[in-house]
């Protein structure tokens, strides 16, 4: 057992000192511990299930071709001759893609017809196929039969002459969106509402579905309607072919579809890996910048200890020859500057986490983070703590080495 | 004097390479990463107008409020064109703008996907926009839904070589429009004039028209990428009579007291409205109006992820700070023998003082070389980011020589206490000891 009583009665000869080291291991260990937290939310994030089939799904987003007629003739026309590109095994026009740039479209959802204010926004995805081209999975229920699609245009034309007899009834939700609708309740058969009462009964549910974007609205609120669109409506085509043929396919379909009209635009042209990399970039990066500052920290702080520890060592060169020449061994010397900073390191450990908890609150508020889970304080106290000792570890060898004949020699 | 501290710094500095180099890289490290975090915040948070930003108002009115505790951002066609009608402001425009296909005149051309923004007369002379020929269009040619175009200086050397293009034509997707003037370079960046669906930091827009013949061919599409309906939407290309927000409108408003004037109209056009059944409240109407930075701050228009870098950076010079203390406390009263020898010798306390300041001072300067390099280094990474202001990231004169600046100023902070430490020495007992 070390004495801990001549550790203490050192330090308080040496305050200023002491305090500034605590105060360092303090300031880490709380950025530390809310940097590896904002870390784990970004990973989190970058995590989400999409719900779609990744690798095996590239997107050509067209410029507007002018609201014409002619889209839906043109959309089944590129379609076609889509599908017959070698490599395509499905094709669809779809309104957006999880997790991914550009444009969203969003609706609120009332559990009963004579609500006044939504329950909540959910991302609307429309497209003819649009499941299984995705690659959805559908958990109860079943997927839009071709007879219950109608088209975007018509719809709109409908709503705008007041003819409300035409229009969809059914509705596929996601898992997450029904039981946050319809908590342990069967969620097919239920009905949801739309704008002034519109009703759609729910006949499918889907395992997994992200959102384009929004996701703090909840990253899987998500919805399917049986509603056919066109390229026109800035949808796109989306293909689903096998992993190693979406370059060439990608590249063959945009061939295709200028060939059958030059005066085209492509806007975009991109695997869905590409998409989904693009869309959390920002988090990547910042995860990243996060990683890098831990790094520097802990590196900081370390040598900041190598370089008090030495100087001590070197302070107390006289003292340690005398306590070697009164019978102390090189390990009581060695475990002496490794007590004392474990001691300290503890000191620090302990403003640390308080001082965590403030600046956890702080981002609580100002950047809707979640609570630091309790976890992170003891995971952080070991690192720091092994840093210590690590960084303790040269200068108190160096300690240990002092012959006891300094103890004779004048200073 | 400040010589010879220097010159002493210099080879006390020199006898610990190694405690020497631990500071410089400590504050190196510090002052690198705050300076990259500061520069991306500068950039962001700049004024766009410098000068006429306090001039430059968002009004905000609200149709249908009963779910809403805010106002929101868009404008229907109605009331934007109502509010510009009665023409209460000094200037005032409507702005909207989307990606649109444009051709140009040789026979057989490829479209372009450009920018375009759709607005009224005022915007020019309002936003201060330089023109290198020609000029905006006139308010007889908003009322006449012409098709008269302004182009940018940058699609005007590529369409025209750079010449004067005044009275040539462009085509956008079916129609032919005349070109009336073109601009000088101008992208201000953020792009404040146009927020609503866009990213804040894009690239400049190519292509400008009269807002009302963007209505005439509605299949222009140029709608903005928010529409925001509060009711089921029933016309997807002539949005004049929908129940949606995806308009933006300005004003200029010159003096305070005009400022407040355009508030209570806002108020009594809200009121007006409700009394015609358009507009649906309790109580009194939300609006609001802004002026232009507070408006940029209200968008959030410097992404959080910024600011919580530049908290991090601090927080990480501020560990290296207390680090350099600790160091050079230790290196300090390492000297006492010669610093007590100083101090017999004459020295004032005063003297010990400027000359570990100096010290300090010379370990900043250090320091801050080590910064710049880091953060020029911090800056090319950040350029080489996806994020949309990644192009603008430079280190400008200011922010050079604020890196010295905070850098010196750091190390000095982190001297106070060793120096004082240092001075407090008396002479004789240390050279008993010896």
């Amino acid at each position: 057992m070390i004495e801990l009583r001549p550790i203490f009665s050192t330090l308080r000869r040496h305050k200023t000192t002491a305090w500034l080291l605590v105060l360092e291991i303090a300031l880490t260990c709380a950025i530390v511990c809310n940097a590896v937290f904002l870390i784990g939310q970004r990973l989190q994030r970058m995590d989400l299930p999409s719900g779609v089939a990744e690798h095996e799904l590239v997107q050509i987003q067209l410029g507007r071709i002018g609201k014409s007629t002619e889209a839906m003739a043109q959309s089944q026309t590129d379609l076609a001759a889509l599908r017959l590109i070698p490599g395509v095994k499905q094709v669809a026009v779809i309104n957006q893609l999880p997790f991914s740039d550009g444009g969203a479209s969003n609706s609120g959802i009332r559990l009963s017809p004579q609500q006044q204010q939504d329950t909540l926004e959910a991302t609307t995805y429309y497209g003819e196929g649009a499941l299984s081209t995705l690659g959805v999975r559908l958990l109860e229920g079943r997927d839009f039969q071709h007879g219950e699609y109608a088209d975007f245009g018509t719809i709109i034309a409908d709503l705008h002459n007041g003819d409300l007899k035409n229009l969809p009834s059914t509705i596929i939700v996601t898992q997450a969106l029904a039981q946050r609708l319809w908590p342990g309740q069967e969620a097919l058969g239920q009905t949801i509402y739309v704008g002034k009462g519109l009703p759609f009964r729910v006949i499918g549910v889907v395992a997994d579905l992200g959102r384009p974007n929004d996701l703090n609205q909840g990253p899987e609120y998500s919805t399917v309607w049986p509603i056919r669109m066109t390229v026109a409506d800035g949808s796109s085509y989306v293909i689903r072919t096998a992993p190693q043929d979406r370059a060439t396919v990608l590249q063959s379909a945009v061939a295709k579809l200028k060939q059958l009209d030059p005066n085209r635009v492509v806007l975009v042209k991109r695997t869905y890996d590409d998409a989904r990399h693009e869309f959390f970039a920002n988090d990547r990066a910042m995860a990243g910048i996060l990683v890098g500052v831990i790094a520097a920290l802990l590196t900081v702080t370390a040598l900041g200890i190598v370089g008090l520890a030495s100087f001590w060592v070197g302070q107390r060169r006289r003292t340690i020859g005398v306590r070697r020449a009164l019978g102390a061994t090189r390990g009581d010397i060695l475990r002496y500057f490794q007590a004392e900073n474990f001691l300290l390191a503890s000191f620090g450990i302990a403003f640390g986490m308080v001082l965590a908890y403030g600046i956890n609150l702080f981002l609580m508020v100002h950047y809707e983070l979640p609570r630091l889970p309790g976890i992170y304080f003891p995971v952080g106290a070991a690192v720091l703590w092994v840093i210590g000792q690590l960084a303790v570890l040269g200068p108190a060898m160096r300690a240990a080495n002092v012959p006891p004949v300094v103890a004779t020699r004048s200073a | 004097m400040f010589g010879y501290y220097l010159d002493l710094a210099w080879r006390s500095l020199k006898r610990t390479p190694i405690l020497t180099s631990l500071m410089v890289l400590a504050i190196g490290l510090g002052i690198g990463a705050c300076i990259t975090t500061l520069t991306v915040l500068h950039l962001l948070s700049g004024d766009p107008i410098p000068g006429k930003s306090a001039q430059l108002f968002y009004p905000q009115v609200m149709p249908d409020t009963r779910s809403k505790t805010e106002p929101e951002i868009g404008f229907t066609y109605t009331d934007a064109t109502n509010l510009l009608r009665e023409h209460r402001a000094d200037r005032q425009a409507i702005v909207v703008s989307n990606n649109i296909k444009v051709f140009g005149p040789q026979a057989g051309a490829r479209p372009m996907s450009l920018s375009t923004v759709a607005t009224t007369t005022d915007f020019f002379p309002m936003f201060d926009v330089p023109f290198r020929y020609g000029a905006g269009w006139t308010p007889t040619e908003d009322g006449n839904r012409a098709r008269v175009a302004v182009i940018s200086q940058e699609l005007n050397d590529k369409l025209f070589g750079g010449g004067n293009s005044i009275g040539r034509n462009i085509r956008l997707d079916k129609w032919d429009f005349r070109i009336v003037g073109v601009l000088q370079h101008w992208q201000p960046q953020p792009r404040y004039y146009d927020l609503y669906g866009h990213g804040a930091f894009a690239s400049g827009d190519s292509v400008f028209i009269p807002f009302s013949t963007s209505r005439d061919l509605a299949d222009l599409g140029i709608e903005g990428n928010a529409l925001d309906c509060w009711e089921q939407l029933t016309d997807q290309v002539h949005l004049e009579n929908q129940p949606c927000l995806w308009l933006q409108y300005w004003v200029e408003l010159d003096t305070p007291a005009k400022v407040s004037a355009y508030r209570d109209y806002l108020v009594s056009y809200s009121e007006q409205q409700k009394a015609l059944g358009r507009f649906q409240f309790n109580g009194k109407p939300l609006t609001g109006l802004h002026d232009l930075m507070d408006w940029l701050g209200y968008l959030q228009v410097v992404p959080s992820d910024v600011r919580l870098q530049t908290w991090v950076a601090f927080g990480f010079l501020l560990v290296c700070l207390i680090n350099t203390v600790g160091l050079l406390l230790a290196k300090f009263l390492r000297r006492s023998g010669e610093i007590g020898v100083r101090r017999a010798l004459g020295a004032s306390r005063r003297a010990v003082f400027a000359q570990m300041l100096t010290e300090a001072a010379l370990v900043g300067v250090a320091g801050g070389m080590l910064g710049l390099l880091l953060a020029l280094t911090g800056l090319w990474a950040v350029r080489r980011s996806p994020t949309d202001y990644a192009a603008l990231a430079h280190l400008d004169l200011r922010m050079f020589l604020v890196t010295f600046a905070l850098s010196i100023a750091a190390s000095l902070v982190a001297g106070l206490l060793p120096a004082w430490r240092a001075c407090q020495i008396p002479p004789a007992l240390q050279l008993k000891s010896h």
